[in-house]
């Protein structure tokens, strides 16, 4: 058991650095306008030497590779509660680290969100 | 006339906002779920030889699977390019409601009242953030400390 609990750790926390950098990155990069096939290889090509982005989506391929080795020695109704609790702790740090202001209806639907995954993986 | 220009501009700007929600959160289920398909199909097990790894390609639902989940990435990236990720969690979050109900539609699954009640927690959830602005801009009193 305890090394599901390293997993699920580990998970949560790639997880949630994961989708805070990619976050951080992107509203640096402001928004994006052109999405025809040649702007978008653009885009991906100058986003790629953007750190906060390649380190952002490094977190996140390791977050969904301790999740699958997660579920190979835990249930799937001990795995997926996790994602729940990752959609709090996103929010409090996007608040925290990336200064989003979040009025009553965020949040209000990251804890309803966070209870609906709980009940659904029962 | 300005003021037209401004009201046309705000609702193109929503419109191209949930026409990237709605492609995130369909390219994330779906792509879940040929990965899903896929890796039934072939039956894999864990192996120390590359070569494993590589042959998972062979198969049509793995290879459609990862395709839709660069789509998800690229759309993912796009809305943060312009949305607060304290916007972004929960609407995407309909990719669990529309996951169980592809899971009772193909794969036979059985929908529980627990789990009923929980998809309609999500979609309240949805709901609750989907018509506001995606980059908040509060003012004093709206705020929660």
């Amino acid at each position: 058991m305890m090394i599901a609990w390293l997993f699920l750790l580990t998970s949560v926390l790639t997880g949630t650095a994961g989708d805070l950098l990619m976050a951080k990155g992107m509203s640096d990069h402001g928004e994006i306008y052109d999405f025809r096939p040649r702007a978008l290889l653009r885009m991906i090509t100058r986003l790629s030497g953007n750190g906060h982005i390649a380190i952002g989506i490094l977190a996140q391929a390791v977050s969904f590779f301790s999740f699958v080795a997660l579920l190979t020695v835990a249930e799937l109704s001990f795995a997926v509660p996790a994602t729940a609790l990752g959609m709090v702790i996103k929010t409090i740090f996007a608040k925290l680290f990336l200064n989003e202001q979040i009025g009553r209806r965020r949040w209000a639907a990251a804890v309803l969100v966070s209870f609906g995954v709980l009940l659904v993986s029962l | 006339m300005p003021a037209l220009d401004l009201t046309t501009e705000t609702s193109r700007r929503q419109m191209k906002n949930h026409v990237f929600v709605i492609l995130a959160v369909i390219a994330n289920t779906l792509g879940n779920f040929l990965l899903t398909l896929g890796m039934r199909a072939i039956d894999f097990k864990l192996s120390a030889s590359p070569i494993d790894y590589i042959r998972i390609f062979a198969n049509p639902w793995i290879d459609a699977g990862v395709i839709l989940l660069i789509v998800w990435l690229v759309a993912q990236l796009s809305l943060l390019s312009w949305a607060d990720l304290s916007y972004v969690l929960p609407i995407t979050a309909a990719s669990y409601v529309l996951t169980a109900v592809l899971g009772k539609l193909f794969l036979a699954e059985s929908i529980s009242i627990l789990r009923w009640s929980g998809i309609l927690l999500i979609s309240v959830g949805v709901t609750t953030v989907i018509g506001t602005s995606p980059k908040a801009r509060l003012s004093a009193e709206e705020m929660v400390p």
